[in-house]
């Protein structure tokens, strides 16, 4: 029987390849273990227990992190789960037809959102409410998407933050031709070059278009941070039913640098983002990180985890809470104290007030609102269309009907 | 609605009339789109060195460079995912499809992504992106390169498709479509590529969604796009020189069609002919003829009839003269209409 390591670890030239597409109960194990570990080469500068880990390669990217900037990014991260238990909330009363919770990868897209700079574009998935609070776009802006009164109001050029896309893996290619843009604009190669940053999870990286943008990334040396967030699983599949090595490994079969991040360490995460921009800005691009982490929610609020994912699971990670190391850090240096954890909750709880204030209150879109921005030029064919609609539901109007 | 590209040196040369194929054609209208709006870029497989398979893009590298035209890896949804992203950073993107039947693997990207930006920006976000295709059959060639994809794209909201039939509406439609904020598919009659035409590049041209009348007649009327369109003039010639008279419209434009043209055509002929090469059902050809029975009830003297290809995959090559619409069978739905 193969060990372990052969099947979740077939690493070239160290030991057999892999033997068998489908794991042993062992196996199985085995990799549920080397899956919340993270493997050797996982950066981790802050460790669970709130500990700062000295680590010469990623130290200098955090080195200017005050005790200021790490109480910025614990509120950061407080306010985004505040935000996101809010709406998760919203949609069990009836008020969001659907929520797309981040509970638990808090620290994965602060890091990533606060490294980005004001000229770097950012191209979310649906899941991206962190890096949408760090650029700028007020959560109230992401509830129309889930109350089904729009796709989304944020302007994505103003605030170079794209919309969401829904359809698995199409932002990376569309992320790919943004920062081939930028190239070929000549806005990479000094300190005040541009970067984009595209973000997915561990299930996209079995779709063509992430392959293909690693492909178009690469031969034209774009500036694009590929940011996978492998929060373990794609609704019920995990992430051994997509690859059989370790996700940020696929980068060197592309020809560029692949990191794994401790996903729930907000300063690494910052720090390899920093990083990692920092090589596409000045033309090194692109890059891949692999934030390690867990979606400790459910896939949307649709969605059942008990079906497919044991408990125990759940509670092995809950003792790396992203947030919760922030704090004990922070206390133990006596960087903060009870009056700052304080406001930081009290601000959650208000911003949470406000965005259920503005849900609550949001008005249907008028009818005719589906017959505008079709086409940029318009179509005489589609306004005849929309004309004769529009008379027919006025028709009803006044009426008993 | 952008002015249409006009000549800009104004020399006497570049007013004269010449004689250009269709694929010529298109490639100066390229060139021309090009250097007009440096944020045009051409890209696509062996667009670049080669000028595409069909040298469309012949010498444009050349003479743009590889940043303004590149060959692309081979991968069709990269082409256009990229492409969407270029258009959002602010260029103008002109993608070329290498055949009709490889554009399924881009087809997520342009239904999911080209298609709805627009719309679920609510206009923030502008696509000025062109999709050229070459399509249709009738040149020999093996499966996956003679197909008639167009009423898929139709179908989808947010795009706007055209069809050029003639190397002096190819020379502007694509420099009109290149200046369209809109995504467009332009789809090219790769038979009728050699087919050639007076190009005064000094002309007015008509707009991009209109249709034209070709051919009056008063018999009955023909309506078609594309490569059908050459098939359907001599259809009315061949009807001609036995005394009857078809009236010839050119679609050119699919999504939106401009049937005004089509509707006044069928008032005064009473009998209406669609001609195209895509397989019948769920077609651009049973569309137009939906619309015309709604606007022209009273005045058909029987029902629309459709010539179309056979709603089967494309055959081998040797078995395409049997698929393809040609005169004989144009005009026996003529014979079966008039006779109705």
């Amino acid at each position: 029987m193969s060990s372990p390591e052969q099947w979740t670890h077939p690493e070239p030239g160290v030991g057999p390849a892999a033997t068998a597409a489908a794991p042993t109960a062992e196996q199985v194990i085995a990799g549920l273990r080397a899956t919340s570990e993270g493997g050797p080469e996982l950066v981790q500068l802050l460790t669970p227990e709130g500990e700062r880990v000295p680590d010469s390669r990623w130290d200098p990217y955090v080195a200017d992190i005050t005790a200021e900037d790490l109480r910025g990014l614990y509120r950061d991260m407080v306010l985004t789960r505040r935000i996101d238990r809010e709406a998760n909330a919203l949609q069990r009363q009836g008020q969001l037809g659907i929520w797309v919770p981040l509970l638990g990868q808090e620290a994965a897209q602060i890091g990533a959102g606060r490294a980005l700079k004001p000229q770097d574009m950012a191209f979310p998935s649906y899941r991206e409410h962190g890096v949408a609070w760090c650029k700028g776009v007020h959560p109230t802006e992401l509830l129309g998407i889930f109350r089904g009164t729009d796709h989304g109001t944020w302007d994505p050029i103003a605030k170079r933050f794209h919309l969401y896309t829904i359809v698995i893996g199409n932002q990376v290619l569309n992320a790919a031709g943004y920062a081939m843009g930028q190239r070929f604009e000549g806005k990479v190669g000094d300190d005040d070059g541009e970067a984009t940053m595209v973000f997915f999870g561990d299930g996209a990286t079995s779709q063509g278009d992430v392959h293909e943008g690693f492909v178009w990334a690469s031969v034209y040396d774009a500036p694009l941070v590929f940011f996978c967030q492998n929060n373990q699983w794609a609704i019920s599949e995990p992430t051994e039913r997509q690859s059989r090595q370790p996700l940020y490994q696929r980068a060197r079969g592309y020809g560029f640098p692949g990191v794994r991040v401790d996903g729930n360490d907000v300063l690494a995460s910052l720090a390899v983002s920093r990083w990692a921009l920092d090589e596409c800005r000045h033309g090194n691009g692109p890059v891949l990180i692999e934030a390690y982490t867990y979606r400790m929610d459910a896939h949307t609020t649709t969605d059942d985890p008990s079906r497919y994912r044991l408990a125990d699971e759940l509670e092995a990670w809950k003792l790396k809470d992203p947030i919760e190391r922030v704090r004990v850090n922070l206390v133990r240096h006596e960087h903060a104290d009870k009056e700052f954890f304080d406001s930081v909750q009290a601000d959650a709880d208000q911003l949470a007030a406000e965005l259920r204030e503005f849900c609550v209150n949001m008005p249907d879109p008028p009818r005719d609102r589906m017959f505008s921005q079709v086409y940029e030029e318009g179509s005489d064919a589609l306004a005849a269309q929309r004309d004769a609609y529009l008379t027919y539901a006025a028709s009803f109007e006044g009426g008993e009907h | 609605m952008a002015t249409p590209v006009m000549n800009q040196a104004g020399d006497e040369a570049a007013s004269a009339t010449r004689t250009v194929t269709l694929g010529k054609s298109l490639n100066l209208g390229l060139r021309a789109a090009m250097e007009a709006d440096p944020k045009v870029i051409v890209m696509g497989e062996d667009v670049g060195k080669l000028g595409g398979v069909f040298r469309i893009t012949d010498g444009l590298q050349k003479d743009f460079g590889e940043q303004r035209v590149l060959d692309t890896p081979l991968a069709e949804s990269g082409i256009i995912g990229t492409a969407v992203g270029l258009a959002i950073r602010g260029f103008r993107p002109v993608c070329e499809i290498q055949f009709d039947g490889f554009i399924f693997p881009a087809f997520d990207q342009i239904v999911s992504q080209v298609a709805k930006l627009h719309f679920r920006s609510q206009g923030r976000i502008r696509l000025p992106m062109v999709i050229r295709v070459p399509f249709g059959g009738g040149i020999g060639a093996v499966e996956h390169h003679s197909e008639s994809p167009e009423s898929y794209f139709a179908h989808t909201a947010g795009l706007k498709v055209v069809s050029c039939s003639n190397a002096v509406d190819a020379y502007w439609m694509i420099q009109q479509a290149i200046r369209c904020d809109d995504p467009v598919l332009f789809f090219e009659p790769k038979r009728r590529y050699y087919e050639k035409g007076e190009l005064d590049v000094g002309a007015t041209p008509d707009p991009l969604f209109s249709s034209r009348v070709l051919r009056t007649g008063t018999a009955a009327t023909l309506v078609t796009y594309g490569p059908s369109v050459k098939t359907c003039l001599e259809s009315a010639a061949a009807a001609a020189e036995e005394g009857t008279e078809l009236e010839v419209i050119d679609l050119r434009a699919l999504s939106p069609m401009d049937l005004t043209p089509v509707y006044e055509s069928v008032r005064k002929t009473g009998h209406l002919v669609v001609v195209s090469e895509a397989p019948e059902e769920a077609s651009l050809a049973s569309e137009i003829a939906a619309r015309v029975q709604q606007e022209c009830f009273y005045s058909l003297e029987a029902p629309v009839l459709r010539v179309t290809g056979f709603d089967t995959p494309y055959p081998p090559s040797k078995l395409e003269e049997h698929f393809l619409p040609d005169l004989d069978r144009v005009l026996d739905a003529v014979d079966r209409s008039l006779g109705w």
